[in-house]
């Protein structure tokens, strides 16, 4: 029997067995056992934020960039109600974060107490797991459970509501490896069968493609080892979805870019042509797959992915593999090298020469300026000055997102943060504070708009406070961009409510929270105001001031199929048909 | 109770709608569901069904597993088969979840609902709804001069016509238990 200890005692010590550095909160009547605690040591640090939903962006930015759990840690009601967004956005995105919020005691519970929410409630739909521990005796075994669920299979948010008695109250502590077992067991072996039907369909592919995702970065460094490896050895084009992107180098010789709604030409036509498909980690999504009954009609598809549930979802497939991609990836090319490492490599070839065509259309192609700064030549500027940094990008969500997303190059996974399922305006600035604090002496940007910037902008003083030099490059057009481009198509150009008025001065704002301000307006100044924003050692908040009415391409219109693209030059009118408007 | 008399599917507003017509490529599935028995349990399974759009005909929970705090889920729901295949994918995943099977297609599976049907009257139809429910095996649980409750056990279409039946002899009140089911023969799930 282990001694006893308070609540809050146990909280603090079970974070420590799990390896926990770091925790980004906010303090509260409901949690303040819990803080006394954090007072009296050193092992754990206290990051405080000055929003609760900054708590779980940053969160998310820690664990993205490091492959560990982020942990937060509000108070109970508001607290708890706040942090709702960024276990949502973590929900959404696979990204293993731990939320421990304060409760009211266990006896003012359901009396509408001061600061009382159903947290356990609310959180349900939004998290992969949640607990109310009423008894302190079980506190330890759930906490431990916490980061198992969070971090085993498809790695999600987790919640830990903690009533403040309980956080008073003694009980045995519990070691992790005494935790008790859950019934949550998920399959991480990929069934030999499929691979096997796999690896025939990659040796008779005659024109293949990889489509990776997010679940790469989450199965760890080894996967996107085993992804080039594949690609490579195979000679398989490969593209990715937003989430994925740097598990396969953004300089390999199979890299087409990005897919989906705003990818490449290249890449969405290979998906729509191809005649076997190898989905790694990615789920379908609806921004990928664009109009699904027309969606890669020719081809087989190979699905590996570690939830059940992905598959056969949105798109049917020919061979689903549950595993983690690190195994099933390693099985199937264990496989494929014994039965003699065989591809078409001729008709492969054909196939490149096809997507060669199709990447000579250059289709992020725009039309500079020397007069005003265009989005994408500041990012093409951007990716030169700090293409030889080990560089965390985070992004805000809009078209300066899928702009990072083309325009930005990443050679390694863990390297770009971003809101891809949710879409939450607002996570950048915080998850660049996270990343920070996990990457103290590297460079971190966020590319963000001037819109979502300011929708979690008080995290600038957090970022001042722990002297967090991240950069805040703002593509600056006064405008809710993307939702104009919108208006633009799909509504006869009234522009409700989509451009931002009485804006603050950003260097001015910088200047008010302790940090450095650059404005930059003309293309002829980026590089050198560039290059002042990368040598200033603290944060920095830069107002790149950008062409207004700059859209976004190409684009797959909402309703329409991989080969129905928009280019930047095209004809915009009526590019969306009145089916397609309903689709978000 | 003239809720009672409507026809089958008429009402679209309950959630609990009582065995509506299927719709074209619509299967009705009978599930078991496997759930560590732990607060909020029930919720979470509900939630998913709520969340994610998918129907619930009937629900019935109860611990069946004293020591090991597991309860048994049946539920009755229709979907097309890709939707029948996401519930179970969804369901299987959750944390407190052991185990998910489909009795309708692993079956042959009994089904079984328990009602108490409540019916006031007095002198023929008294004695009419007595002897329909000798006809449906029904026991009678309560009684007084001017009353019954019946007790009745059966798949739910027998539940159905027997509260048919009742309807112009006075029905009052319809408790009913929801379906639940096992496989035929020896093995367990």
């Amino acid at each position: 029997m282990s001694r006893e200890m308070t609540g809050a005692q146990i909280v603090v010590q079970a974070l420590k067995d799990q390896g926990v550095d770091t925790v980004f909160g906010y303090p509260g009547g409901a949690v303040l056992p819990i803080y006394d605690e954090l007072f009296k040591q050193n092992d754990i640090r206290h990051i405080l934020v000055r929003h609760e939903q900054g708590a779980a962006h940053a969160a998310e930015g820690y664990a993205r960039s490091t492959g560990r759990p982020g942990v937060l840690l509000v108070t109970s009601g508001p607290g708890a109600t706040n942090a709702v967004t960024g276990l949502t956005d973590a929900l959404m995105d696979s990204i293993p974060i731990i939320c421990l919020s304060g409760q009211v005691p266990t006896f003012l519970i359901g009396n509408d107490a001061f600061q009382e929410a159903d947290t356990v409630g609310i959180t349900r739909p939004c998290t992969k797991h949640n607990w109310l521990v009423k008894d302190t005796a079980r506190l330890a075994g759930v906490i431990h459970q916490a980061f198992y669920v969070a971090t085993h299979g498809r790695p999600g948010p987790v919640l830990i509501d903690i009533p403040k008695d309980v956080q008073f109250a003694m009980a045995p502590y519990v070691k992790p490896d005494k935790a008790p077992r859950l019934p949550y067991a998920p399959r991480v072996k990929g069934d030999p069968e499929r691979i096997r039907e796999a690896v025939e369909l990659i040796e008779n592919a005659q024109r293949p493609i990889i489509y990776s995702g997010g679940g790469v970065v989450n199965s760890g460094p080894e996967a996107s080892r085993l992804l080039r490896e594949l690609a490579d050895e195979t000679g398989f084009p490969v593209t990715s979805t937003l989430m994925g992107l740097g598990c396969y180098p953004a300089s390999g010789k199979g890299w087409l870019g990005m897919l989906g709604m705003h990818g490449t030409f290249e890449a969405n036509m290979a998906m729509h042509d191809c005649d076997v498909m190898i989905c790694i980690g990615a789920r379908f999504d609806d921004r990928i797959t664009g109009r699904t009954d027309a969606f890669s009609p020719g081809s087989k598809k190979i699905h590996i992915d570690i939830d059940p549930s992905s598959i056969n979802k949105n798109i049917l497939v020919d061979v689903p593999i549950v595993g983690d991609v690190k195994n099933v990836l390693a099985d199937m090319i264990a496989l494929w090298r014994e039965r003699g490492a065989r591809t078409r490599a001729d008709r492969v070839d054909n196939w490149w020469r096809q997507i060669k065509e199709w990447r000579s259309v250059q289709c992020l192609r725009y039309r500079n300026s020397d007069k005003i700064i265009k989005p994408q030549y500041a990012l093409q500027r951007l990716q030169a000055l700090t293409a030889d940094r080990d560089r965390y990008v985070t992004t805000e969500v809009g078209q300066h997102q899928m702009w990072a997303a083309q325009f930005l190059g990443f050679e390694e996974p863990n390297r770009w943060m971003t809101s891809g399922g949710l879409g939450t305006m607002g996570y950048g600035v915080p998850a660049s504070v996270g990343v920070q604090i996990a990457h103290p002496d590297a460079l971190v940007i966020n590319v963000a708009g001037e819109a979502s910037f300011m929708m979690n902008m008080q995290e600038m003083s957090t970022a001042v406070q722990y002297r967090l030099p991240v950069k805040q490059f703002i593509l600056n057009n006064e405008r809710l961009g993307m939702v104009r481009q919108w208006q633009q198509l799909l509504h006869g150009e009234r522009y409700s409510a989509s451009w931002s008025e009485a804006l603050p001065d950003f260097v001015k704002l910088a200047e008010a929270f302790g940090c450095k301000g650059i404005r930059c307006d003309d293309p002829a100044d980026l590089d050198d105001a560039i290059r002042e924003m990368l040598d200033h050692p603290g944060p920095v908040i830069f107002d790149c001031v950008v062409e207004k009415h700059e859209n976004c391409f190409p684009m797959i219109p909402s309703g329409k199929a991989h080969n129905e693209m928009l280019l930047g030059d095209a004809a915009t009118e009526g590019a969306i048909e009145a089916g397609g408007a309903v689709l978000v | 109770m003239n809720a009672l008399r409507i026809k089958r599917g008429s009402s679209s507003h309950s959630a609990y709608n009582l065995r509506p017509a299927l719709k074209e490529g619509e299967e009705r599935r009978t599930l078991a569901v496997l759930v560590e028995n732990e607060a909020g349990v029930l919720a979470r399974v509900i939630g998913l069904f709520s969340g994610r759009g998918y129907n619930i005909e009937s629900l019935t929970v109860a611990e069946t597993d004293h020591v090991s705090h597991r309860s048994r889920i049946t539920i009755v729901t229709t979907g097309t088969p890709a939707v029948i295949e996401q519930i179970k994918a969804q369901l299987a995943r959750m944390v407190p979840v052991y185990d998910v099977h489909d009795l309708t297609t692993e079956g042959p599976a009994v089904e079984r609902e328990m009602a108490l049907v409540k019916v006031a009257c007095t002198g023929e139809a008294r004695v009419e709804a007595l002897r329909l429910s000798q006809v449906f095996r029904a026991n009678v649980v309560d009684t007084t001069l001017e009353s019954f409750v019946f007790e009745l056990t059966g798949a739910p279409e027998k539940i159905d016509a027997f509260v048919e039946l009742m309807a112009p002899l006075g029905l009052v009140d319809v408790a009913r238990t929801g379906v639940a089911a096992i496989t035929r023969g020896p093995k367990g799930m």
